[in-house]
């Protein structure tokens, strides 16, 4: 079925009675030649682009919950390509440029917004390093503005010009970066992959692998044995766990990651703005709620919650920056299992088990890379051959000393 | 959270900055012929259990102290905390 | 006295002499309540004014003042009243205050009134009884749930050009007034055995059990009356009113000093090891926050125990048109007619599916309300008496756009009848309040008994529920299961408690059929009213597939709202489990999060906002530079002096040229108190050293200074400094600015958890020594004016340290090192001589034309000198990165120099550090610039490197440049492209030494 407004208009008139569901609710096959472990955004985009892009068949997805439980559907929502580095600009802006077109390409209204991106710096050294970043933003094709400290008026007069513990010196504006609503990603790659054939099987989780002279044979799930020709996991914060399936231990720590939303507000905001000089990121949903956002609770976690103190830091960041949220209320808070990397980039890569991939590490910036990572990742289990963009993100990166560290902050997951 | 500092009492994590995976203790012999894997899988590699997990915290906001806190990663429940440097020693660590 | 007569004397009393001629009479107060008629008090609604008394919220007043009509809808803009009394309403939300205190989407149930409240409806334009975007409602069967995911994709562009902004400005709720939070918040921590979570019977009886134990005792109630629905209800305790219990009991409570009474506080969320969140509103029920007072406080909460007492919170039967002003909850209507003497109208309906229903019936007839009819759903309801009793009946639609006019109600018999009747009140039966029991993830479980989702198993460590939460529905349970609750709780963590003799209360648990909404063909009935998603909605997102209870949510907005679905969730879940065919224990829930309610942003903060968001670090010569006009500047926590203008310089690069041409010339003093410096003593010192930083320190000699870097374990530079041997077994160490705290951190672990046996013992004494470079040709004769001792080249030559004392006799350092490429020193005094040195040293140095510089000269002298900072350890560079390639000993076990032995940060084009000079010498040179090849195109795969730090160099007379570059150190000479195109500059350059000034090193040990 095809969304239109007219279909809208049709269905109104008639009652509503012909919407269809959005995907099916198969039972699994006994083998498929691709499973896709993993019913969020890269799984599911992963699914898609096989079958639309890759023209292969007889896949599934495998969740075990529900589809877009995750990340996809706890995030700040944000999208941007303002990386530094050559392994991760290309890919990002690949991203973006499949952003661009999501929603006529898998006819689902995402709410792609490009309101820009705002990074605003606070000393010489940190405008010294943006303008390196715009730079290499602008070798790579991508736009990448450098304001001073009247550009950034001009954009967010509201912001604390006046009695800033750390002054707004200036900042990097990407007008292409903006906000997604996040669920509808899961919602529009579930159903572009369902209607090309693609079984969506959700509440199935995996709990083994089996693997047989060093190639996969198959999964064990909690709704039994399904076999597969090739594997590829996708599960973010919980990568560790399936991998250790396969013998595998990883360079990612799992963190939890809080996030905020506040009542909804007439707007307030444009885009998206970082703060330099604290932990605190801003947007605005179209349903009016400020999204924000800071660091990382710091401690591995699987709880899918956090604590106080990352709560406080978080809108003291905001009261320093932008003091006219002082009486907007915060609303709700949420955790969401981080895959923290130990340089900060992601991983797509081949493991030492035949049939089986892997793709992990997003860290926090996981959703922006939400359709280039489905179609690189698709791209290496259709192909065995990386994405161009994705050449970077290997596992051996690290043996090799080629890590892709954009914050210099070395092997430790949680300063990433 | 709070830690049970073995010197201190009980303590507000707050005052405490966290390291990561108390393996971070077992730094491999730099002589040892492989000694740039062992180097790797010891600084890179890791569990990652979704469960009891040992990890380093610094007492930075106090007196200092390294610990090594078994903590169980699904629910926060803290079930030992202990000075890192006599974990170190355990571990056959000395100068 | 009866409640005309009262009403009749009210209006004499509320003719207000000084009356504005708009405002109402109190046309709908009622007999008795808990609010202090002695006392009136002003406030306007929309611009209107009217009257009202202590004890009042805003919701009451307006309703007593025969407002019903408080809000508009989110998407449709539908006209909406109050439908609680209580931080659970959806409907009545109001943009509190003015000007810079205006506070959108405040409750008004929760507003407690002052004297010259000023309340503005919101959402709507341009007034509240007509509002333009209400056409919304009109268009609603194109809005039906998730219409907007399958339309608006066309054109692309049209997105964020047309459709969004409409979408926007027509979403939202209330405005922010864009002015700073002009109030004070606070945090502060408190410490308890049993902290009790709300105080209703169960909250008060628990704490009194606690209380007359010795425990210490917290009760906290976001009410600013405690006593929860003791006031509400007209239920006896004992031979007392409830009301007058609590009250007797809050007296006793307050009268123990081992009990902390905490009301108008919040416990917003449920943290790990027993630590809560609670929000006080300090002053919010003043008109003004007294001066040197804060408007709310933050609390965390330390409890041993927690016993969580949050009661239960009504729930709606969905019908059609359910959400008319005037529709609203029966437990609420008994609440303001017992409570607060008011009532949304005369002429009173009430529909319910269970007998707690009924006691609303009972209590506005105790109050001369006219009963228009009871509509039960239940056949087997039992009879009432006095009243149209219409059993097997249920309310099918309601008319009354803005305001409620009638009913229409299907009898058991099949007829329909239209009763008109200014208010219904509705009861579909009582949710326990499980949020703060879900905080930790737990689910909470269905109750067949009652009904409803009470808490799980696995609550918090150390929460326990007690009353209505736990779905004890009478108030002799509660007062019970409190008491009870409390005393098991203290008995766990070994302090006993007695059980205190209980008064005797209702013990009738009412009785229920659970009914969610009423079947209806046409039309729309709301499941969650803020939201607007009615029963069709949920029936659309089954029919789509949205079945999960978070698709649900998400599809729709179910329970996404200001009231975090409080009054909506659990019908929402019925409806969908009566689509699916599950139970609602199968269909499950979503996850009630925190915080309970919602708390300003500000609130968060307290007192870390706007300037004091950090604390300042002043350096030891701040007062003095202060003195001098310096211009400061933000380096991490740190205020220092950038540069100290001189009167005539009317830009910043005088001064600084000046700064620099003077040391260069002269001599020149700075404060670099800042770099972390760390005292390392123990007889293994040197050796520890030796394997903290990547070159040798083994054999230092003593009176020695050596320049040393140190690697992260993965081999890339993590700082770089001095390390001074005072004796054999004293060593201080200087680190940057920045990783100052860093490299304490990382010297602590490696001796505690990688080297525990080694006889080291480290401090910092950052903040112990004031410590000042002095640099420059003069910079020996200047110090030999301050220092006690000779320091002549033959007695402390480069790299020499010694203690000395200054200004006949004071201990202090000296080290003869140079970060400016000059003879120079570092002198540093215990900190609180600081002021003093640097006033005897900018005295002494006249005589020379001596200057103090700041950071800017000291960055310009660095990057003349070659001198890597923070630009250029920037934490992915290397030794070899770094030119140093040769400090990083292989013969020796050092931190990170094994793995800066994998091939990827040695390979042959590896970026080197060089310098970069205009190729024409007038032209500028940006940081931040890429370098292509001459001829090359500007593009990524060309990429050279980057320049990490530029500086005009006065001496040189042109810019300067630090940078890296693929194969640098072989390519001196060549010219590049340096190309910053986000500042539309390009530069040609040339590689050039990195050391500009003094390149063989002369000055330093002159």
């Amino acid at each position: 079925m095809r969304y239109s407004g007219f279909r809208v208009i049709r269905e109104a008139l008639t009652g509503h009675k012909g919407w269809q569901p959005a995907w099916r609710d198969p039972a699994p096959q006994a083998s498929y030649d691709y499973v896709i472990i993993g019913g969020g955004g890269h799984g599911l985009a992963t699914a898609y682009y096989l079958a639309k892009e890759f023209n292969q068949a007889r896949i599934a997805v495998l969740e075990k919950g529900y589809i877009g439980g995750g990340n996809v559907g706890r995030n700040t929502t944000i999208i941007r390509s303002n990386y530094l580095l050559d392994g991760n600009e290309p890919f990002y802006e690949f991203s973006m440029k499949l952003w661009e077109g999501l929603e006529q390409d898998f006819n689902f209204n995402a709410m792609v917004s490009q309101r820009g991106v705002l990074n605003l710096c606070h000393t010489d050294a940190q405008r010294d390093a943006y303008t390196r970043r715009g730079n290499a933003m602008r070798l790579n094709g991508v736009d990448a503005e450098l304001l001073d400290r009247e550009g950034v008026r001009r954009i967010a007069p509201f912001l604390n010009f006046d009695s800033a513990r750390f002054p707004i010196k200036g900042g990097l504006l990407q007008r292409r970066g903006g906000t997604v609503r996040h669920d509808a990603v899961a919602w529009g790659y579930a159903r572009g992959a369902d209607s090309r054939g693609v079984d969506i099987i959700q509440n199935c989780e995996v709990t083994g692998m089996r693997i047989e002279n060093g190639r996969i044979l198959g999964v064990e799930t909690s709704r039994g044995f399904i076999g597969a020709k090739k594997v590829g996991c996708a599960v973010a914060g919980s990568s560790s766990k399936v991998m250790s399936h396969a013998g595998m231990r990883l360079p990612i720590e799992s963190h939890v990651l809080q996030a905020f939303v506040s009542e909804g507000l007439k707007p307030v905001i444009p885009g998206v703005i970082t703060y330099g000089a604290g932990h605190f990121y801003v947007s605005q949903s179209d349903k009016g709620g400020l999204v924000f956002g800071g660091d990382i609770d710091g401690y591995n976690s699987y709880a899918q919650r956090g604590n106080m103190p990352v709560v406080e830091d978080v809108c003291e960041g905001g009261m320093s920056l932008m003091p006219i949220i002082g009486r907007a209320r915060l609303l709700r808070m949420w955790g969401g299992i981080m895959d923290m990397s130990m340089d900060g980039s992601p991983i797509i890569d081949k493991t030492d088990v035949d049939g089986l991939y892997f793709n992990g590490g997003w860290c926090y910036g996981g959703f922006k890379a939400t359709p280039a990572s489905g179609w690189a990742f698709a791209h290496l289990l259709a192909t065995d051959k990386p994405h161009q963009t994705a050449r970077a993100y290997r596992f051996d990166r690290f043996r090799k000393g080629l890590m892709i560290d954009e914050k210099g902050m070395g092997a430790q997951p949680n300063l990433h | 959270m709070i830690i049970n500092h073995p010197l201190l009492g009980p303590r507000d994590s707050q005052e405490f900055t966290y390291l990561g995976d108390a393996s971070l203790i077992d730094r491999p012999d730099w002589q040892a012929p492989d000694a740039v894997d062992q180097f790797h899988d010891y600084l890179y590699l890791r569990d990652n259990p979704a469960g009891e997990h040992r990890e380093l915290w610094f007492h930075e906001q106090g007196d200092r102290s390294w610990l090594v806190v078994t903590r169980n990663v699904v629910t926060h429940e803290i079930l030992n905390v202990e000075l890192a440097s006599d974990v170190a020693r355990s571990r056959g660590r000395s100068k | 006295m009866t409640a005309n007569q009262m009403s009749g004397e009210m209006n004499a009393v509320f003719t207000p002499s000084d009356s504005q001629g708009s405002q109402k009479t109190t046309v709908n107060r009622l007999a008795g309540g808990q609010i202090d008629r002695s006392r009136r008090l002003r406030f306007t609604f929309d611009g209107k004014g009217y009257l009202a008394h202590p004890g009042d919220t805003l919701a009451s007043a307006l309703l007593a003042n025969g407002v019903r009509l408080m809000g508009r809808s989110f998407k449709y803009h539908r006209p909406r009243g109050v439908i609680s009394s209580g931080s659970e309403e959806p409907n009545a939300l109001v943009e509190l205050r003015s000007g810079a205190r205006r506070e959108p989407n405040t409750r008004a149930t929760v507003i407690e009134m002052f004297d010259g409240l000023e309340a503005t409806s919101q959402n709507r334009w341009p007034s509240l009884s007509f509002d333009a975007m209400g056409v919304n409602d009109l268009l609603s069967p194109f809005f039906a749930a998730g219409f907007y995911y399958k339309t608006f994709m066309w054109p692309k562009a049209f997105w964020e050009k047309l459709y969004e902004p409409i979408i926007r400005r027509a979403a939202g709720l209330g405005s922010l007034s864009m002015e700073a939070d002009p109030d004070a918040y606070d945090k502060g921590f408190l410490h308890c055995d049993l902290l009790v979570v709300g105080a209703g019977p169960s909250g008060l009886a628990a704490a009194l059990t606690a209380g007359r134990s010795g425990a210490r005792v917290i009760l906290a109630d976001e009410d600013f009356r405690l006593g929860g629905r003791l006031n509400a209800e007209t239920l006896a305790v004992g031979d007392q009113s409830g009301a007058d219990w609590a009250a007797a009991t809050v007296a006793e409570l307050a009268s123990m000093p081992n009990v902390r009474l905490m009301t108008r506080t919040t416990i917003i969320g449920a943290f790990d090891h027993g630590i809560y969140g609670a929000l006080e509103r300090v002053s919010d029920h003043l008109a003004v926050t007294p001066k040197g007072k804060v408007r709310q406080t933050l609390w965390r909460i330390y409890s041993k125990r927690a016993l969580v007492c949050a009661g239960a919170i009504e729930r709606p039967i969905a019908f059609v048109n359910n959400d008319r002003p005037g529709i609203m909850m029966a437990g609420a209507l008994r609440a303001y007619a017992n409570r607060w003497a008011a009532t949304p109208g005369h002429r009173v309906a009430v529909f319910t599916n269970n007998d707690d229903g009924l006691r609303t019936v009972a209590d506005l007839r105790a109050k001369g309300v006219q009963i228009a009819a009871v509509i039960d759903s239940r056949p087997d309801a039992p009879a009432l008496s006095g009243v149209e009793h219409l059993r097997g009946a249920m309310v099918i639609d309601a008319k009354g756009r803005l305001g409620l006019s009638s009913i229409v109600v299907r009898t058991a018999s099949g007829d329909t009848r239209t009763i008109p009747c200014d208010a219904l009140g509705v009861s579909g039966g009582w949710n326990p309040n499980v949020g703060l029991t879900c905080h930790h993830r737990s689910r909470p479980v269905w109750n067949d008994g009652i009904a409803a989702f009470v808490p799980g198993n696995d609550l918090p460590a150390g929460m326990t529920v007690a009353g209505a939460a736990v779905g004890h529905l009478t108030t002799a349970a509660a007062l019970r299961t409190g008491a009870e609750g409390a005393a098991a709780a203290l008995a766990d963590i070994g302090h006993s408690a007695a059980l205190p003799d209980l008064p005797r209360a209702e013990d009738d648990a009412p009785r229920l059929t659970p009914l969610w909404y009423v079947p209806h063909k046409k039309g729309r009935a709301w499941v969650d009213p803020q939201n607007d998603v009615t029963v069709k909605d949920v029936k659309l997102a089954h029919q789509e597939g949205y079945r999960s209870v978070e698709h649900l949510k998400r599809y729709t907005t179910l329970g996404m709202a200001t009231d975090q679905g409080k009054t909506s969730n659990v019908t929402g879940l019925a409806v969908m489990a009566a689509m699916t065919g599950q139970t609602i224990q199968q269909t499950g829930t979503t996850i009630y999060r925190p915080p309970y309610t919602p708390v300003p942003i500000a609130a968060f903060a307290g007192r870390s906002a706007k300037e004091d968001f950090r604390p300042k670090r002043l350096t030891p010569s701040h007062k003095w530079a202060t003195e001098q006009g310096a211009v400061f500047v933000e380096v991490g926590m740190w205020m220092r002096a950038q540069w100290f203008p001189k009167p005539g310089e009317t830009t910043w690069r005088q001064s600084v040229d000046r700064e620099v041409l003077a040391t260069r010339g002269s001599v020149g003093i700075c404060d670099v108190t800042t770099l972390g410096k760390i005292d390392v003593q123990g007889t293994d010192a040197a050796e520890f050293l030796n394997r903290i930083y990547a070159n040798p320190f083994a054999k230092l000699g003593v009176g020695k200074v050596r320049y040393g870097i140190m690697l992260r374990e993965d081999g890339m530079v993590m700082d770089d400094g001095t390390a001074a041997r005072l004796a054999e077994d004293h060593f201080v160490v200087t680190t940057t600015t920045a990783n100052a705290v860093g490299v304490y951190r990382h010297m602590e672990y490696c001796r505690q958890c990688l080297w525990p046996d080694m006889d080291v013992q480290l401090i910092s004494t950052t903040e112990a020594w004031a410590q000042f470079s002095v640099a420059g040709p003069n910079a020996r004769k200047l110090l030999q004016k301050i220092v006690d001792q000779d320091i002549s080249n033959e007695a402390l030559p480069y790299m020499g340290c010694a203690e000395v004392t200054v200004m006949g006799g004071l201990r202090a350092r000296i080290f003869r090192i140079s970060f400016s490429g000059e003879l120079a020193y570092e002198i540093a005094v215990p900190t609180r001589y600081g002021d003093g040195l640097i006033r005897a040293m900018a005295d002494a140095a006249k005589e020379f034309g001596g200057v103090v510089y700041g950071t800017e000269a000291l960055g310009v002298m660095r990057i003349e000198k070659g001198h890597a900072a923070g630009n250029e350890l920037n934490g992915t560079t290397t030794a070899l990165n770094l030119g140093m390639a040769g400090m990083v000993n292989k013969k020796k076990d050092a931190i990170g120099s094994t793995l800066s032995e994998r091939e990827g940060l040695n390979q042959p084009d590896a970026l080197n550090l060089v310098g970069f000079r205009p190729v024409s010498k007038d032209a500028l040179m940006s940081a931040g610039s890429h370098f292509i090849n001459a001829g090359a195109e500007a593009n990524a795969a060309n990429d050279q490197g980057y320049m990490t730090s530029v500086a005009w160099s006065p001496n040189l007379g042109h810019y300067v440049g630090l940078g890296f570059l693929k194969n640098g150190a072989n390519r001196k000479g060549e010219r590049l492209r340096a190309v910053c195109p986000v500042k539309d500059l390009e530069t040609e350059v040339e590689v050039v030494s990195a050391h500009f000034i003094d390149p063989e090193g002369e000055r330093l040990r002159a």
